[in-house]
């Protein structure tokens, strides 16, 4: 159970970065990737996954 | 004479509920009484017109004082690319439109890069005195990157006054951390007061963790701005509101705006045209929602006036500028670039030479008031009761008509009546002469420019330009060159005046002017 970010999408504006409860996000090559070792889609946190809440871009993170 | 492309019937019945008292003034705030011929305050205003800790803190202030633009600069750093809010003009493949010229992409930097470029900037332009961060998203949305980046400019560049901008959402919580670093300006983006009209602007925000739509996002929105503006004007912050006007949105509405934030201290308000094209990928831009025309925004500012006092000099400029208002050096100033600097922060003489540039705004302001109370004269005496125009003024600076016509990137915009020469706006236009050859296709989008425009004052044109201008209607004149522009736009209206008056021409008025849209000039 994890998301990803599509980087052809991505802005690489870093507004995932700080919301995610689980560290899970960072930035590589101006996108940001997510650690589905880490990802827990907000379960257990919030309703819904913030990440996907926070990002300008419509369907640029998608479930792994 | 104005143009009805705006219902003016209802322009005039907001106009009327602006007359009604509004609770108390802050301290932020001015007064709007000032004498004739003279705006009270705000971005036209002096040293006469205001506190003077306030004009301590804008007469340097190239965004705050329409004077102080022509000789001071500013930059921005784009250390906040992350935003809370979705708007509906804003495309975040590119820099946030609120506070930048759409469709451009800015580099972006950290905290550490933003503080070296910063330095670099300073010791290279003296006359930099102020640092905003405008995103490319909300600066308050990345507050770990700019208040690291405030707090190291504090310890670094203590005379470079700091500014941001944002959408508001964050900035209740934000107050003292805003206080605490000494930024005394803030410009929040405000484009209504009324959540159902916020919700046709913004689709979503994102707040207490979780995606708000509709007419909900828009009520929190609104709330949070009102108590933001509140708690800056509280705490002696300055604050400017910037509002987009989006035409069949909230152009009347903005009115409304005008009155809220204006009781609410608002010390600036900067009305701007929506800049929509589809290439841009906004929702506005895709769905077909156009952009004011020249008239349309100038009705709004006009029936705004004697609210909050009006920003006319804006420019629409980048997350990372650099320089004065209207010119874009951030080119010279790359990463790459800055690296192979050899970065000095003298701060004395940043200071001997802004006492220097303080000194030269301080004589050519006095040379202009000399020179204005004779034109003054003549118009009053020649100048007709009740009538106004507006005319195109090109210049280089030095607040005279000092530019030769092809070499105009923009026309200032002046609206002269027998009493004042008005500073009302500026108009981009594509370069005509380059490498001295007129280009002849430029001609038609410069006319579509200045077209709400009587006249054209330039240091010289062109005989083909001049005879083209002419056939569209607008008269060249070239007879005022080297002169203060509000002296030669009293003197030119006098003449005018007369030649109507002795029937010479009959008096006609104009039609509309388009505002250029597209991102082609960077700054």
């Amino acid at each position: 159970m994890a998301l990803k970010i599509i980087g052809s999408t991505c802005s690489g504006c870093s507004a995932c970065d700080p919301e995610c409860p689980n560290d899970a996000i960072r930035e590589k090559s101006g996108v940001f990737i997510i650690d589905p070792a880490k990802c827990t889609e907000c379960e257990g946190h919030y309703d819904s996954p913030q990440c996907v809440a926070v990002c300008p871009v419509d369907g640029c993170i998608v479930k792994a | 004479m104005q143009s009805a492309y705006i219902s003016l019937g209802d322009l005039k019945a907001h106009r009327n509920a602006l007359a009604e008292p509004v609770a108390s003034e802050s301290a932020g705030g001015c007064s709007s009484s000032g004498g004739a011929g003279k705006s009270s305050c705000g971005s036209s205003g002096g040293p006469d017109d205001m506190p003077s800790e306030i004009w301590d803190k804008v007469k340097n202030h190239p965004c705050y004082s329409e004077e102080a633009h022509h000789h001071f600069a500013r930059m921005h750093v784009a250390v906040a690319p992350a935003c809370n809010i979705q708007c509906n003009y804003c495309n975040r493949k590119y820099d946030c439109s609120n506070e930048s010229r759409p469709g451009v992409v800015s580099q972006k930097l950290t905290p550490d890069q933003a503080v070296k470029k910063v330095l670099a900037v300073a010791s290279e332009i003296p006359q930099m005195t102020v640092l905003g961060i405008a995103g490319p998203g909300d600066a308050l949305a990345n507050p770990k990157k700019t208040f690291e980046t405030m707090r190291q400019l504090t310890e670094k560049a203590p005379d470079i006054k700091l500014c941001l901008s944002t959408n508001g959402l964050a900035l209740p919580e934000m107050v003292d951390e805003i206080c605490k670093h000494n930024i005394d300006h803030v410009t929040i983006t405000i484009n209504m007061v009324d959540p159902e009209i916020g919700a046709k602007i913004y689709p979503w925000i994102f707040w207490d963790h979780r995606r708000v739509t509709g007419v909900e996002a828009a009520r929190i929105l609104h709330e949070q701005q009102m108590k933001g503006l509140e708690m800056l004007t509280a705490r002696g912050v300055l604050t400017k509101i910037n509002s987009v006007l989006i035409p069949g949105i909230n152009d009347t509405h903005l009115i409304d705006v005008n009155r809220e934030v204006k009781k609410r201290g608002a010390f600036l308000h900067n009305i701007m045209p929506l800049i929509s094209e589809a290439e841009h990928g906004t929702h506005f831009g895709l769905t077909g929602q156009r952009g004011p025309t020249a008239q349309e925004l100038k009705a709004v500012q006009d029936a705004c006036m004697g609210g909050a006092n009006l920003m006319r000099h804006c420019r629409q400029c980048r997350a990372d500028a650099v320089g004065l208002l209207g010119e874009d050096r951030s080119d010279e100033f790359t990463l790459d670039k800055i690296e192979e600097m050899d970065i000095v922060y003298d701060i004395d003489k940043r200071r001997a030479y802004q006492e220097k540039v303080e000194a030269e705004r301080q004589a050519q302001h006095q040379a202009k008031v000399d020179a204005l109370a004779d034109a003054l004269d003549a118009s009053l005496i020649a100048g007709q009761e009740d009538l106004k125009v507006l005319v195109a003024v090109a210049t280089e600076g030095q607040g005279r008509v000092n530019q030769h016509f092809g070499h105009a990137t923009e026309f200032q915009i002046f609206e002269v009546s027998r009493k004042e020469a008005l500073f009302v706006g500026h108009r981009r236009v594509d370069l005509y002469c380059q490498g001295g050859y007129g280009e002849d296709e430029q001609l038609p989008s410069i006319v579509n420019a200045i077209n709400d425009c009587h006249a054209v004052l330039v240091s010289k044109i062109g005989a083909c330009p001049r005879d083209e201008l002419k056939a569209a209607g607008i008269e060249p004149v070239e007879e005022y060159a080297h002169e203060f522009i509000e002296k030669a736009a009293l003197t030119w209206f006098a003449d005018y005046c007369g030649r109507v008056a002795s029937g010479a021409i009959v008096h006609q008025p104009r039609g509309d002017a388009s505002i250029r849209q597209g991102a082609v000039m960077a700054a």
